[in-house]
């Protein structure tokens, strides 16, 4: 029986990708830089590998479509903390990728937790981790609050935007560096040798796990490259101050080329800059930069004024909450990028209608549609009638969910070379997306402010 | 392709929902003799309803259906309803609390998820909430209403299990820890170990204490001796006994039962039938508070219908299939139709339970068959004795007189 295993990208792929070398995995392409999903083994020519974002492991192996992984303790927790399941046993820490998983708060906003339970008001929570942040919301019996998802730098949200940020570092010395003082810590992040509980009863890994497990693996010295982005804060604010957000990311380099065209040079904006909260230069404007994915939901509970962000977040938001008051105030018509519906080569279709048709004739039993946007995909699944279908979250390297771990894909492409090198082919057009500026319908308050902002960015057009 | 129900649900077919209903008509008769009145909450209410200290435990918490809504961008969540009682405490908070004394009942159902396989995750209660300062005789007419609720369904014998929160937090009071008073008010299986390693002497009488039974007032006056500092709480449960005598009803005092409370202030009672739970219930006078009142007694309870469901036999109408009739058409014509119509709306006036022939099928359990459409024959159907060519009122004086 074919073994399978899961192997992270990101931050812990270095790592992992040295302690199986050194045990003598000898990879055809396996680091940071490798474009391929699929890893192969030479030692284990028979192992089938894949690559997926490290969140997505602790699922697929619960799910039982691995048979192991390595994954940091976080996404585990993350997902049992939700989902309490025997399907997943943690085997092993791995030694390396050592961070805790803290509560945390700004060190402007002076409160503690005691506070924060005997009060009435609500207590917002910014995290990448939502699962663990409701957990502890309800264990620590706060009467109200919200958790507000984002995909990432939960440190510049507190204090104005959240009472608390609940995050990853690697110790609480970079936690103070990032302007947050520590309130509770509740978990780790260390890389965790995982396995699914059924693989292990019925199936022979101990190739894989001897050397895996090997007690002298400890002595193993591995480094993770520590994570970059350094807080400053914005302090109190004048009323009116336009508060607007930047995308880091793809989209950082084209809105650098924008904002100068509009005529404004950014100071602490350039790619790899760590500094989160650039200097704009206009009066009245203060800037964050956050992922723009998070931007539409940020936008509706007003902590930013104004976001630059792409049409297809928008559109992920507005079809999640019809109702939400964010909308468009300016497509920024450059970097059109389509959103499209793919299959692997391997699918006998080009259309789907010719998809539904393989569930008709019994050859597909469920539809799993794997997306970065799951309420697209979910509206899409819906609109078209799939049924059954499941929606797989993916949270980066969706490619290589064809055609194991998904029968359809809802993906943005440039020109679609990256599909076709994936051996994926596109059998629909959801639509077109370009960057945008957002605002908030209800935000009557600053409206001649941001008109004024408004004005300096249409020049960038 | 069969679409499968959702997993930890279940269908209530047709005896289901006779025996559903019967449950349900007998509850309800009940409370309005008693003087209550129906209410029903949404299904849908805020998660922090339910999140504030000291109304649902967080492993309860751990289990609701929460989701965002479809205008839930600021991240408040919204549950499908996991407790009766809380929604009734917010909806007197927000809108009856003008009205002192409010007798009310209600018929929900409920929703927890359940992994074990051994419960619906949605089941139905027939609840009863009595606000207002009725005092320990308002605890004592919800025992009362509820064992004449189950006894006018065959269900005697019924075991009344009683415990008093507020005593048992009295009990707890020197364990000091916070964090273990917690596991032992929640009655988690090693408190009572970890307890002894901190206050050999305390977990010894409360192993005693929880782990005897009592069935009349001398074991409240032993338990006096063990602990004579208890106070004002321990005379509650002892009035509750007493006016429990006086209604003639019989009751065990078993202190361990209460724990696991959550809301619940004072005495707490359970209904057991042959060792299992049809319902409970107790006194929460700080609930109502919580959700945002000023301080307002209250007591309540409820009966979980699908237990009682698998203890009830439905009961079938005596007079239901000597009243039952179809109709055969001659002809589905406009025409042909028009006079069966007719016939049939007059017959149900009559209390009959009429069917047309839609198509073709058995006709057991009919005690009449009429076939035409404007001139009729009545044939009853066990006999085979056939009277023809009738009108429709004539149809109806040969059944009344065959009755």
């Amino acid at each position: 029986m074919k073994l399978k295993l899961a192997l992270p990208k990101g931050w812990l792929q270095g790592s992992t990708s040295e302690l199986l070398e050194r045990i003598g995995f000898a990879f055809d392409e396996y680091h940071e830089k490798s474009r391929s999903y699929r890893p192969l083994s030479k030692k284990f020519p028979d192992l089938f590998i894949k690559v997926f974002h490290e969140k997505d492991i602790a699922i697929q192996v619960a799910m039982g479509n691995y048979d192991l992984g390595i994954c940091g303790f976080d996404w585990v927790d993350e997902l049992l903390s939700k989902y309490p399941s025997d399907a997943v046993l943690k085997l092993r820490n791995l030694g390396y990728g050592h961070g805790n998983i803290y509560v945390a708060t700004s060190k402007l906003s002076n409160i503690t937790l005691d506070d924060l339970k005997s009060g009435d008001d609500v207590v917002r929570i910014v995290t990448q981790y939502p699962n663990l942040a409701e957990a502890y919301a309800l264990k620590q019996r706060f009467r109200r609050f919200k958790v507000l998802p984002v995909l990432g730098a939960a440190e510049v949200y507190p204090p104005e935007n959240a009472e608390l940020a609940i995050l990853a570092e690697t110790s609480e010395d970079e936690l103070r560096e990032r302007g947050m003082v520590l309130l509770d810590t509740i978990g780790m992040t260390d890389a965790f040798l995982i396995a699914n509980r059924d693989s292990l009863e019925k199936k022979n890994l101990s190739a894989l796990l001897t050397p895996l497990l090997d007690a002298t693996l400890k002595e193993i010295n591995l480094s993770v490259p520590s994570k970059k982005a350094v807080s400053t804060t914005w302090g109190p604010l004048e009323p009116g101050t336009v508060r607007l957000a930047l995308p880091d990311g793809h989209q950082q380099k084209h809105t650098i080329g924008f904002l100068e065209r509009a005529g404004i040079r950014m100071n602490g904006y350039q790619q790899g800059n760590p500094v989160c909260r650039p200097d704009i230069g206009i009066d009245g404007v203060v800037v964050k930069v956050v992922r723009p994915q998070d931007m539409p939901l940020q936008v509706a509970n007003d902590n930013f004024d104004l976001a630059i962000t792409g049409q297809d977040w928008l559109r992920d938001h507005l079809v999640q909450f019809p109702s939400s008051p964010v909308h468009q105030l300016l497509d920024m018509s450059y970097g059109k990028i389509r959103l499209l519906a793919v299959v692997h080569n391997d699918v006998p279709v080009n259309s789907l209608e010719e998809l539904k048709e393989m569930m008709v004739s019994g050859k597909l039993t469920r539809i799993r549609v794997a997306s970065e946007y799951i309420n697209i995909a979910d509206k899409y699944a819906r609109d078209n009638h799939l049924a059954p279908y499941s929606i797989v979250p993916t949270w980066g390297a969706s490619e290589s969910f064809l055609p194991e771990d998904a029968d359809l894909l809802i993906e943005n492409a440039e020109t679609g070379a990256t599909l076709l090198k994936n051996n994926l082919k596109i059998i629909d057009q959801l639509m077109e997306t370009t960057p945008c500026v957002i605002g908030n319908k209800n935000n009557v308050a600053k409206r001649d402010k941001i008109a004024q902002v408004m004005e300096i960015l249409k020049k960038g057009l | 392709m069969k679409v499968p129900r959702c997993k930890g649900t279940k269908d209530l077919m047709p005896l289901d929902m006779a025996l559903f209903r019967r449950i349900e008509n007998v509850f309800t008769t009940s409370c309005v003799k008693w003087g209550y009145k129906e209410v029903r909450t949404p299904t849908l209410e805020y998660l922090h309803l339910f999140t504030s200290a000291g109304t649902l435990t967080p492993e309860m918490l751990g289990r609701v259906y929460s989701f965002l809504d479809w205008d839930g961008w600021s991240g408040e969540r919204v549950v499908l309803r996991p407790d009766g009682t809380i929604p009734i405490a917010r909806m007197y908070a927000e809108t009856m609390s003008e009205s002192g004394l409010a007798k009310l009942f209600y018929v929900e159902n409920l929703f927890a998820f359940d992994s074990t396989g051994h419960e619906s995750r949605e089941r139905w209660e027939c609840g009863v909430e009595l606000i207002g300062d009725t005092g320990i005789s308002g605890d004592v007419e919800l025992i009362m209403l509820a064992l004449e609720t189950l006894a006018k369904l065959g269900i005697n014998d019924v075991e009344v299990r009683l415990s008093h929160a507020g005593l048992i937090r009295e009990l707890l009071d020197e364990v000091g820890s916070a964090e273990l008073l917690q596991k032992l008010i929640d009655g988690k299986k090693d408190a009572i170990n970890e307890l002894k390693s901190v206050n050999t002497d305390l977990a010894k009488k409360l192993s005693l204490i929880f782990g005897v039974n009592g069935k009349n007032k001398g074991y409240l006056d032993n338990l006096r001796a063990i602990f004579p500092t208890l106070s004002a709480t321990f005379d509650d449960l002892s009035n509750v006994t007493q006016l429990l005598e006086a209604a003639g009803l019989n009751y065990n005092l078993q202190l361990a039962s209460g724990l696991g409370f959550e809301y619940y202030t004072g005495t707490i009672f359970q209904l057991y039938y042959k060792g299992k739970k049809l319902g409970g219930g107790g006194r929460y006078d700080e609930l109502i508070p919580l959700v945002g009142d000023g301080p307002t007694p209250a007591s309540g309870f409820a009966l979980y219908v699908g237990h009682i469901m698998q203890i009830v036999q439905p009961i079938k109408p005596a007079d239901a299939s000597a009243k039952r009739i179809l109709i055969k058409p001659s002809g589905t014509d406009a025409d042909s139709m028009k006079g069966c119509y007719g016939l049939a709306d007059s017959l149900r006036k009559k209390d009959y339970i009429v069917e047309l022939e839609l198509c073709c099928r058995d006709e057991d359990g009919y005690s009449w068959i009429i076939t035409g459409d404007k001139e009729f024959s009545l044939t009853e159907n066990t006999t085979g004795k056939q009277q023809k060519g009738l009108s429709g009122a004539q149809v109806i004086k040969c059944l009344e007189a065959s009755l």
